[in-house]
């Protein structure tokens, strides 16, 4: 498979088409953020970030994804990978979540909250963008949180915390074994 | 002797001039080897060979800068931040799409040796005798015995690692010891077996890797990423294996950032006198002189040069006496397959990334098989387990998800068709000289699309592939299906086409330009069919068997 095969293996580094190449970004109190190249974002906006990805993918006996700097790697992929419509709805999405946060929480935003609330708010966005992804039709935006969600996996797994302690990295294999034995709970192979 | 001439000139230095300038420099001859882009040195320029993934910004991916910058590319997945300087900026080489034609390129010493797909299959003479049994384009010159020996020579010092499978319409060859199948393909192999009763056959790829070491080589570690350079030499290409061979002669002068723009033609000898270089760098003329000269610049690059070599007695270009040149331009379609899941390997996983995956060769109009279009059509494809990337429905976020993607996923296994296109006449290139390029020369023009008989075969790619996914037991089997546009395939065949008669081609049996027989070109161009199998082994055996040749003919002064 060769090549092509090499082709599945970028999709699959970057989460498979679902990913690949369109992106977003945003702030959390802006509206009127900039999109494109200009996009920037704060200290402030990838703090809160972080905090997404980690509610997402949180530390456990392994690194979470604040550790692993997903934030930072967020901004950096609306930034430079997300066409402008999808950096729209990045960032419009970074505000939306924190309204969200408001009205289910007593107006305290999403940087107020407690990991508990982080997690109960975002797997109600979650089932809110599958059921968004279900019916909607290519030509449709795709939900914010479906793009927050696969940021952080992308930038979890890949990341080196996220590679060499949630999944195991050997850059080097040196040989193949065509058939091991798996036991659940042994790590898959990074990459 | 002066300092620009030479005894051989071969233009362009991936695998087919790779392959010229080594058995040319090995047979004594002094050699000029041009390459139009830059040097990429073995090992020490391959700079993300060694990167871990998370060096790389965007984790490979691409950014809208390079979409911008690289709008063919984007087209499919070779636009990537890993190995990006391999591949062509279409804004300094632009091409006029008169239908559209997927083209990537590769303009540096090596050419796409370094990123290729690395299968490497023999042709049959189920293959060399298509032409002539269906009628479509013309026939080869020649057959499976007068380039068996060939494909010997090049699989012992390429090494190609396989499994000997004793089929008559894909021969086996001088393989190392082939990859092994993970235990899903092993079993989908065996009921495939059994199911069409020994008709249908699955095996490990052969692939270009090798399994044991070669000289200067150390064998594959399993890393799988080749397309990015291999630091251990583990693939074949021009930089690990044959630029190495020729630079040991002492008789080879590599001259990157050197595009040949003609081949110098003598009227009255009727023989080619070298090769028209421009510097790219200092955007002046050189004028090379050589008694051979090895046209290798990649199929359309190649008839580019024959085209740009007009003169006054060949005005539609070097090699257009037959009116042939630029004409039967062929690719192989794909993108067309299935993909199913296999339960009950739970328990079951692999160690190391093996850069190849399973083939399953071609059974349709093979055999006592006959179908409503001629030619036919293999398949490539791998089992693996499910990564980080797979959608649980189930799990929302947190450490269930977290603990759910950090092991591996159910066990899928999906592949694609390769389909033969035949020689159309009709799908041609040709000089665009409305546009230019940086340099301000005539680009190419594309007029090519498949036809019924390609589209008639992609119904069974798909249907053959769900019936055999079924049989073999796999579960949620789906067909996947893609659009196909000519060029995608990057297997570009034809446009100076051999044959037996100089009023139907443009090469003869031995790859000589009929019209100037010190002109051999051996690379894609040459094809007179496409056959379904990938073509890079074939321009391997012909182009030494051309270089034996031509050393043969200067010999006796024939050329």
């Amino acid at each position: 498979m060769n090549r092509r095969d090499a082709l599945s293996r970028v999709a699959l580094l970057l989460g498979g088409t679902v990913i690949g190449g369109e992106l977003f970004l945003a702030g959390c109190t802006s509206a009127d953020k900039k999109i494109g190249q200009s996009v920037e974002f704060t200290a402030d906006d990838l703090a809160y970030l972080d905090e997404i990805a980690e509610t997402i993918i949180p530390a456990t006996d392994t690194p979470g994804a604040k550790d692993a700097k997903v934030g930072a790697f967020m901004g950096v992929m609306v930034k430079d990978c997300y066409k402008e419509s999808d950096q729209k709805v990045f960032l419009e999405g970074m505000n939306k979540l924190n309204e969200a946060s408001k009205k289910k929480f007593s107006g305290n935003g999403f940087m107020k909250i407690t990991p508990e609330q982080r997690k109960e708010l975002l797997n109600e966005l979650d089932k809110e963008q599958k059921a968004y992804a279900k019916d909607k039709k290519k030509e449709d935006p795709q939900h914010y949180f479906t793009l927050m969600k696969q940021l952080t996996l992308l930038g979890y797994f890949t990341s080196e915390p996220g590679a060499t302690k949630a999944l195991r990295y050997v850059p080097v294999p040196g040989r193949f074994e065509a058939c091991i034995p798996y036991k659940k709970g042994d790590k898959a192979w990074a990459l | 002797m002066p300092d620009n001439v030479y005894d051989a000139i071969v233009v362009g230095s991936g695998i087919a001039g790779g392959w010229a300038a080594k058995e040319l420099t090995q047979k004594g001859l002094k050699v000029l080897l041009l390459e139009r882009g830059e040097n990429i040195e073995h090992i020490k320029d391959y700079k993300s060979a060694n990167k871990a993934p998370w060096e790389f910004p965007h984790r490979g991916g691409k950014t809208t800068e390079m979409t911008k910058e690289y709008p063919v590319l984007d087209r499919d997945y070779p636009l990537n931040e890993m190995n990006l300087n391999y591949w062509t900026n279409e804004k300094d080489c632009p091409y006029t799409e008169t239908k559209r034609f997927d083209w990537y390129r590769g303009y540096h010493v090596g050419g796409r040796s370094l990123m290729w797909g690395r299968q490497s299959y023999r042709w049959s003479d189920l293959d060399f005798g298509a032409n002539a049994k269906d009628g479509h384009g013309v026939d080869w010159p020649i057959r499976y015995k007068d380039i068996a020996s060939w494909y010997d020579y090049v699989e012992k010092f390429a090494g190609i690692s396989g499994s000997k499978e004793g089929l008559p319409h894909l021969p086996d060859g001088q393989f190392q010891p082939g990859m092994e199948l993970n235990c899903v393909e092993k079993d989908v192999a065996a009921r495939l077996k059994q199911h069409y009763k020994g008709e249908r056959h699955l095996f490990i790829g052969r692939v270009a890797n090798i399994t044991q070491p070669l000289p200067g080589r150390t064998n594959c570690q399993y890393r799988n990423k080749c397309w990015l350079g291999c630091p251990f030499g583990g693939y074949f290409s021009t930089q690990s294996s044959t630029l190495p061979a020729a630079v040991a002669t002492g008789n080879l002068t590599l001259r990157p950032f050197s595009l040949a723009t003609k081949v110098l033609y003598n009227k009255d000898t009727k023989k080619a006198t070298g090769v028209e270089v421009l510097d790219t760098q200092d955007n002046k003329t050189y004028e090379f002189k050589s008694k051979v000269v090895f046209l290798c610049a990649s199929a359309f690059n190649s008839t580019w040069v024959l085209f740009n070599s007009a003169t006054d007695i060949w005005p539609g270009g070097l090699g257009s006496s037959s009116g042939e040149l630029g004409h039967n331009v062929m690719d192989h379609h794909f993108r067309v397959g299935a993909e199913g899941i296999a339960e009950g390997y739970d328990d079951k996983y692999y160690f190391g990334r093996r850069p190849t995956g399973f083939y399953i060769p071609r059974f349709r109009n093979t055999g006592s098989d006959t179908r409503d279009y001629v030619r036919s059509f293999g398949y490539q494809g791998g089992a693996s387990r499910q990564g980080w990337n797979r959608q649980i429905a189930e799990l929302g976020i947190g450490a269930d998800l977290k603990n759910a993607l950090s092991e591996p996923g159910p066990w899928s296994l999906g592949m694609t068709a390769f389909g033969e296109i035949l020689p159309y006449h009709e799908n041609t290139i040709s000089l665009d000289k409305t546009k230019k390029d940086k340099w301000g020369l005539p680009v190419l023009a594309m007029n090519c699309e498949i036809k019924d008989n390609e589209k008639k075969m992609r119904v069974d790619m798909k249907n053959d592939a769900m019936e055999m996914l079924e049989a073999a037991g796999l579960k949620d089997v789906k067909p996947s299906e893609s659009d196909y546009f000519m060029g995608m395939g990057i297997h570009e065949m034809g446009t100076a086409r051999m044959g037996k008669d100089p009023k139907t081609s443009v090469l003869n049996a031995h790859n000589q330009v009929w019209d100037a027989p010190n002109v051999y070109v051996t690379d894609g161009a040459c094809m007179t069919s496409a056959a379904c199998v990938n073509p890079s082994l074939t321009y391997m055996a012909l182009t030494a068997r051309a270089v034996d040749h031509a050393v043969g003919e200067l010999k006796k002064g024939n050329i």
